[in-house]
């Protein structure tokens, strides 16, 4: 997996509350059986016409916007679907990490396993880095994962806080499947105790 | 003495197989399901790193997503993608050894059905599935959710998850349901409620006379909806209802098994006195028939309301609320019967069972599906399928002139050729009313499967409760 430390970037504003799966990739991209090449129909709905052209006025198609990194999203980004495809379209497309003051649940977990940072902050934060963002291109914003901080363009300092376990394998770019695997020991006398206890199961 | 637990607590420590210093969790997956869109990258994964499926007999896979709802889909699927998915499930399912119910078994269906149906879920148990409707499996005091493909491939590696433990929520239904209420009205009342956001970080139980009242499937069809809350999962505390409808399918437990497991099963229910985090209560009495009139779950409004306006949201909402309205063509003030439906759909996870299918059923017999509607139904399984052929139903419903298909996920989310034409407007049993969920640009409103058959009859959404008095 990719490690995530350090990013400075520019940020795209999405003001939008709810932006569901099915917007960030629409079903009929999941069709695929593999992780990448899932960039170009990210948020296809609102990014492209009925007959396949750009709308100019979707953010990312914007000029300043469309080499974002980070997105400043409005609230409960991410809910619907468990589809992972969804952080592999972000991720695809270039972005590595996402601000919301809230995330559906098994996206922001998603997100994780693709080196992708989810930050969760409150209402006032969000405004302060979606005002930061709507200023285009020339405000880059810096987000620190080993400190836990994102400095707006203006030098403005927000902390944001992260499970550590999250952080260590983002740091690290651990692979999640290899650290359990060292556990093998527990889930076999797990198992055992279990054929005891429950042996329906 | 302990501290009382809720059911949410007694089910994760039966499951904790190692606890590190900050609470992260190791947890142990009894029931693990897979289908065709979720799973290929993560079976490609352990390919690639020499891995097998760490316990096949738990494992439990059957496509739905993809496959066509119309006869000849054994031996031919048009859509190129769709096909090399399903045959992608079909070489994985039989190289790892796991269970299989390919298209061609009758037991094929719509993976949160099969799986109570064949008895692979079960009280007290831990069940995922790449697919976030797995909350459905809450409905026997399971412990079940969606998880993404990351999670798939580390499921079928390890037979285990890495997991925090979420807050306690507790929903309370009390009294009874009136008439023409089900349990899709319960569910989208209480998301009306909370929003779409209001059980993030939670595991909700869903508690109260009116939830113990519910059948099963009715519960099903409750449990099936906490993601659109939010929440992480949904429960709801086994009792006879649930042992009754368990006994007996293929693989629940058998003879002095079976006591064991009852006796077990009896135990898991929320002690007296157990703390909850957040607690949302609905009066039974209250909750109407309603319907979706937005791009959101939480755009849930009683039937005999009126199209709101923007204006009557506040903060990102009334963008949202504007871009809805823009979306579904809808003006505020407009009566809600008085819009017009091209389709209907009653089918899914969330209403594809027995019982909805009779409930549908009770509405059409006798009647027409109204001029120029298109009115499908699709079964959630094969067994399902066969039932409602030997109770008659698929008979109602083929004089009424409605489409009889193929089970699997069909229009719920439009993977398979069952879509809607841009624009069109559609009463749907499904769970999700999203931009494009049914068709690019489609319109869904969604309803229980009573409310969907009276839109079928009369051309526009209804009050089911004009055509039953
Ligand atoms: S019926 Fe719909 S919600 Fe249920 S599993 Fe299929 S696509 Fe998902």
């Amino acid at each position: 997996m990719d490690k995530f430390t350090q990013l400075t970037g520019i940020a795209a504003p999405m003001p939008l509350v709810n932006i569901d799966t099915d917007m960030i990739i629409p079903k009929q991209f999941l069709k695929t059986i593999k992780r990448s090449g899932l960039g170009v129909h990210a948020f296809d709905e609102m990014r492209y016409d009925d007959n396949g052209a750009e709308k100019p006025d979707f953010v990312l198609n914007k000029p300043q916007y469309r080499k974002a990194e980070i997105i400043v999203a409005g609230d409960n980004f991410g809910c619907g679907s468990s589809r992972e495809h969804a952080p592999w379209a972000l991720a695809d497309f270039g972005i590595k990490a996402v601000i919301s003051t809230s995330f559906a649940d098994i996206f922001y977990n998603n997100c994780f396993k693709n080196g992708m940072l989810p930050i969760r902050l409150p209402q006032e934060q969000v405004d302060i880095l979606m005002k930061d963002a709507e200023r285009g291109a020339n405000a880059r914003m810096t987000i620190d994962l080993e400190k836990e901080e994102i400095t707006t363009s203006d030098g403005e300092v927000i902390r944001f806080d992260i499970d550590p376990f999250k952080k260590h394998c983002l740091l690290n770019g651990l692979d999640d499947i290899g650290l359990t695997m060292k556990k093998a020991p527990k889930i076999d006398s797990y198992e055992q105790a279990l054929a005891q206890s429950r042996p329906w199961v | 003495m302990s501290a009382p637990k809720t059911l949410y607590d007694k089910i994760w420590d039966a499951h904790v197989v190692s606890e590190d210093d900050d609470g992260t969790c190791l947890l142990y997956i009894d029931r693990h399901l897979v289908h065709e869109v979720t799973s290929p990258q993560a079976f490609e994964g352990l390919r690639m790193a020499g891995r097998k499926v760490h316990a096949p007999d738990k494992t439990i896979a059957v496509p739905d997503h993809n496959v066509p709802t119309t006869e000849g889909r054994e031996t031919h699927i048009e859509n190129e993608e769709s096909r090399i998915q399903v045959e992608a499930l079909d070489r994985n399912a039989r190289e790892f050894g796991v269970h299989y119910y390919p298209v061609t078994d009758i037991r094929q269906g719509i993976v949160h059905i099969v799986g109570p149906e064949q008895g692979w879920t079960l009280p007290g148990m831990t069940v995922v599935c790449g697919d976030s409707h797995t909350a459905t499996h809450g409905a026997f005091g399971a412990l079940a959710h969606g998880i993404g493909t990351s999670e798939v491939e580390h499921v079928l590696a390890t037979q285990t998850l890495i997991q925090k433990k979420s807050k306690n929520m507790k929903v309370e239904i009390t009294g009874r349901l009136r008439p023409g209420v089900t349990a899709k009205d319960i569910t989208l009342a209480v998301i009306g409620k909370t929003g779409t956001a209001g059980g993030t970080g939670y595991v909700i139980e869903y508690c109260g006379e009116a939830i113990r009242s519910l059948s099963m499937e009715g519960r099903m069809t409750v449990c099936n909806m906490a993601i659109e809350g939010g929440a992480r999962a949904g429960l709801i505390a086994p009792d006879e209802t649930t042992f009754e409808y368990v006994k007996g399918r293929p693989h629940a437990p058998k003879a002095a098994q079976w006591e064991a497991a009852v006796n077990w099963w009896k135990t898991l229910f929320t002690d007296e006195g157990a703390h909850f985090d957040k607690v949302v209560t609905l009066r039974g009495e209250d909750i109407e028939p309603v319907v979706t009139w937005g791009t959101s779950p939480e755009d849930v409004l009683p039937i005999t309301a009126t199209v709101p306006a923007p204006e009557d949201f506040h903060g990102g909402k009334i963008e949202a609320a504007r871009r809805s309205l823009e979306y579904m063509d809808l003006k505020p003030g407009t009566r809600l019967t008085d819009i017009r439906i091209d389709a209907v759909f009653i089918g899914s996870c969330t209403n594809g069972r027995i019982e909805d299918l009779r409930a549908a059923a009770e509405i059409l017999r006798g009647r027409k599906v109204a001029e120029g509607v298109r009115a499908m139904i699709v079964p959630g399984s094969g067994l399902v399928r066969m039932q409602a052929e030997e109770e008659g139903l698929a008979q109602i419903f083929i004089e009424a002139g409605c489409e009889w298909r193929l089970a699997g996920c069909s229009m719920c989310l439009a993977m398979n050729p069952d879509q809607l034409a841009p624009g069109e407007r559609c009463a749907s049993t499904s769970n999700r009313n999203f931009e494009g969920r049914q068709g690019r640009n489609g319109r869904t409103h969604l309803v229980s499967p009573a409310m969907a058959a009276a839109a079928a009859v009369t051309g526009h959404l209804t009050d089911v409760r004009e055509l039953v008095a």
